[in-house]
């Protein structure tokens, strides 16, 4: 076992995931088996091979900083699950 | 009849003035009316937009005005495509009310190009899924046999285009959800070379791997849509400023002195017999034709989906941490913010996307990163340097698209074999190389998938292989029988 049903609810934390007993153990079966298949990786010697993040030759990509227009404050809040005066409202956060 | 339409067949029609574009609309229209209960491909059908859009392609024609190049084809997009105003929900809780308020670049695209949007098709939630039976809406059936999947994650699209409810679909293939479907509904499904395509307005899943491209019904069409959606785009900085040639052009160069490798470990135990037999007959076909072929190696094909199923969790767990219930989306009720997050997204993300964000963030998290995210980056490089040191000496490498046919719904449960449905086609991904599906034979009147490879942005090569093959297999033409009966057990 590499993961342990304790490690799993701290990486459901850091993943803003709420968690069941029942589903904390389920995905600690689950995970422990996908990451044990993954060790197949440390069969390969990879100490000088450069990583890819992307198989792309581009850097840096610029563009002319040019004003456009962008999406309007009221198109922005049309999907807002709750707003109040042109902005997103949300539960309070300071008590 | 009208449905059974090819793009090029039916532009020829309008071009005659034999149908009108409204005909050609209400004809797709009645066709999902009539199997989409049985199908389940679309997610929304835009009836009123598509008869608007069609009726003012008419009135144009009409006045004579110069036509675009698709005018009046009607055509659907996965659900991960943003359409403004029109909901695009990923198959996910999370998304059921969203109404982006733009359109993709694609979307923007077929727009002008003439194109008549008749919905959105069903995926697994985020394209994480290789069957549809992942999407929170419902499962898609697959035309040839509705007990059975239709592949994922585009198996909206795929089944819409084999059922003759569209003339051509827009999918996402991130580890094969383009041409894994398309495999197995018997359609063409072609994924782009990683950056031909814009991503911008593609909900995003894994961005170093995701890429557009379309599902039709024969290899000439693929081009005529490939023509309209391939090219730079500044809204994507990922997007290659290459121009983009006219994809029919190479069509008829047939395949003569065209070099194909066949990699042994794509023809291993793992894959079906009798898939192997059918993608063998292909290249006897090729060969036949004038193509030379020779078996290669690619010796780290088997570390594909251990290297996938770290890169593409842990790019998705970043991707997805956007979805927290502040700006769209569902939103859970909560007493305080840190509630209202975690309530929101455990109640609007499925199993699969759960997991995979729980991976993802396990693999990038702090003394893991150099063991799991690190190492799968680097073992990457070598997946791609096989591709690299193969295309030196050859045209195309040529595969099947899947170890097997469709499956039947409900029997892969397990989320490790699930995964183990895209061995042949995740290190296209990896390696950011074109490739397309095609149908090369029948097992149980069920298709099977050809695979051909190109190298970056050689897709009019692969076009051109992949026409020369069609006309002489004529399996384009085969389509599934939609009987009367069939509807599905479980519903």
């Amino acid at each position: 076992m590499k993961l342990t049903g304790k490690e799993v609810a701290h990486v459901a934390s850091l993943a803003r995931l709420a968690m069941s007993e029942d589903e904390t153990e389920k995905f600690t079966s689950q995970l422990n088996a996908i990451l044990e298949f993954a060790d197949k990786l440390n069969l390969l010697e990879t100490k000088d091979i450069l990583p890819t993040a992307h198989v792309l030759p581009l850097k840096n990509v610029f563009r002319e900083d040019r004003i456009c227009p962008g999406l309007e404050r009221k198109e922005a809040l049309l999907n807002a699950p709750e707003e109040e005066e042109g902005m997103f409202r949300v539960p309070r956060v300071i008590e | 009849m009208l449905e059974e339409c090819t793009v090029a067949e039916a532009l020829k029609l309008l071009g005659k003035k034999e149908i009108s574009a409204l005909e050609l609309t209400e004809a797709a229209l009645h066709r999902v009316e009539a199997v989409d209960e049985r199908i389940k491909a679309f997610v929304t059908v835009t009836r009123n937009e598509a008869l608007a859009t069609a009726a003012l392609v008419d009135a144009k024609r009409l006045s004579g005005e110069e036509m675009p190049p698709l005018a009046g084809i009607p055509m659907a997009l996965k659900d991960n495509m943003c359409t403004k105003g029109v909901l695009t929900t990923c198959s996910s809780k999370i998304l059921d009310n969203f109404k982006p308020p733009y359109d993709a670049t694609v979307v923007e695209l077929l727009r002008d190009a003439g194109t008549v949007l008749l919905g959105k098709t069903n995926l697994d939630e985020f394209a994480m899924g290789s069957s549809t039976e992942n999407s929170a809406l419902f499962t898609t059936r697959n035309p040839w046999d509705v007990e059975r999947v239709p592949g994922g994650s585009s198996g909206g699209s795929a089944a819409a285009v084999a059922a003759d409810e569209v003339c051509f679909a827009l999918g996402s293939d991130t580890g094969g959800s383009i041409r894994q479907p398309a495999a197995f509904c018997g359609v063409v499904g072609l994924k782009p070379t990683y950056g031909r395509v814009s991503r911008y307005g593609l909900i995003a899943f894994a961005s170093s791997l995701d890429q557009i491209g379309p599902f039709t019904k024969d290899i000439w069409d693929c081009a005529l849509v490939m023509n309209a959606i391939a090219g730079y785009d500044s809204r994507d900085t990922t997007s290659v400023p290459l121009a983009s040639p006219d994809y029919t052009a190479q069509l008829l160069g047939g395949v003569k002195g065209l070099r194909i490798g066949v990699p042994k470990e794509y023809f291993a135990a793992g894959i079906d017999r009798d898939v192997r037999n059918a993608v063998q007959k292909a290249l006897n076909v090729l060969v036949a034709l004038g193509a030379e072929a020779e078996e290669i190696s690619l010796p780290h094909t088997d570390y594909g989906i251990p290297v996938y199923y770290l890169i593409a969790p842990a790019e998705a767990s970043s991707n997805l941490a956007r979805y927290d219930g502040v700006q769209y989306g569902y939103r859970a009720e909560a007493d305080n913010l840190l509630e209202m997050y975690k309530k929101t997204r455990s109640q609007g993300f499925g199993s699969e996307v759960k997991r995979r964000i729980m991976l993802g963030t396990y693999a990038l998290s702090s003394g893991y990163y150099d063991a799991y995210y690190l190492k799968a980056l680097k073992v990457r490089t070598l997946i791609k340097q096989d591709f690299d040191e193969a295309f030196k000496k050859f045209d195309l490498i040529l595969t099947p698209t899947a170890p097997s046919t469709a499956f039947p719904v409900g029997t892969v449960e397990d989320p490790l074999t699930m995964y183990l449905n895209d061995i042949c086609t995740i290190p296209v991904n990896l390696a950011g190389l074109p490739a397309l599906s095609m149908p090369c034979g029948f097992v149980n009147n069920l298709p099977v998938g050809l695979q051909l490879i190109g190298k970056p942005f050689a897709e009019a090569t692969i076009l051109q292989a992949a026409y020369a093959y069609e006309q002489h297999s004529g399996l384009a033409k085969k389509k599934p029988v939609l009987s009367g009966k069939g509807v599905p057990k479980d519903e």
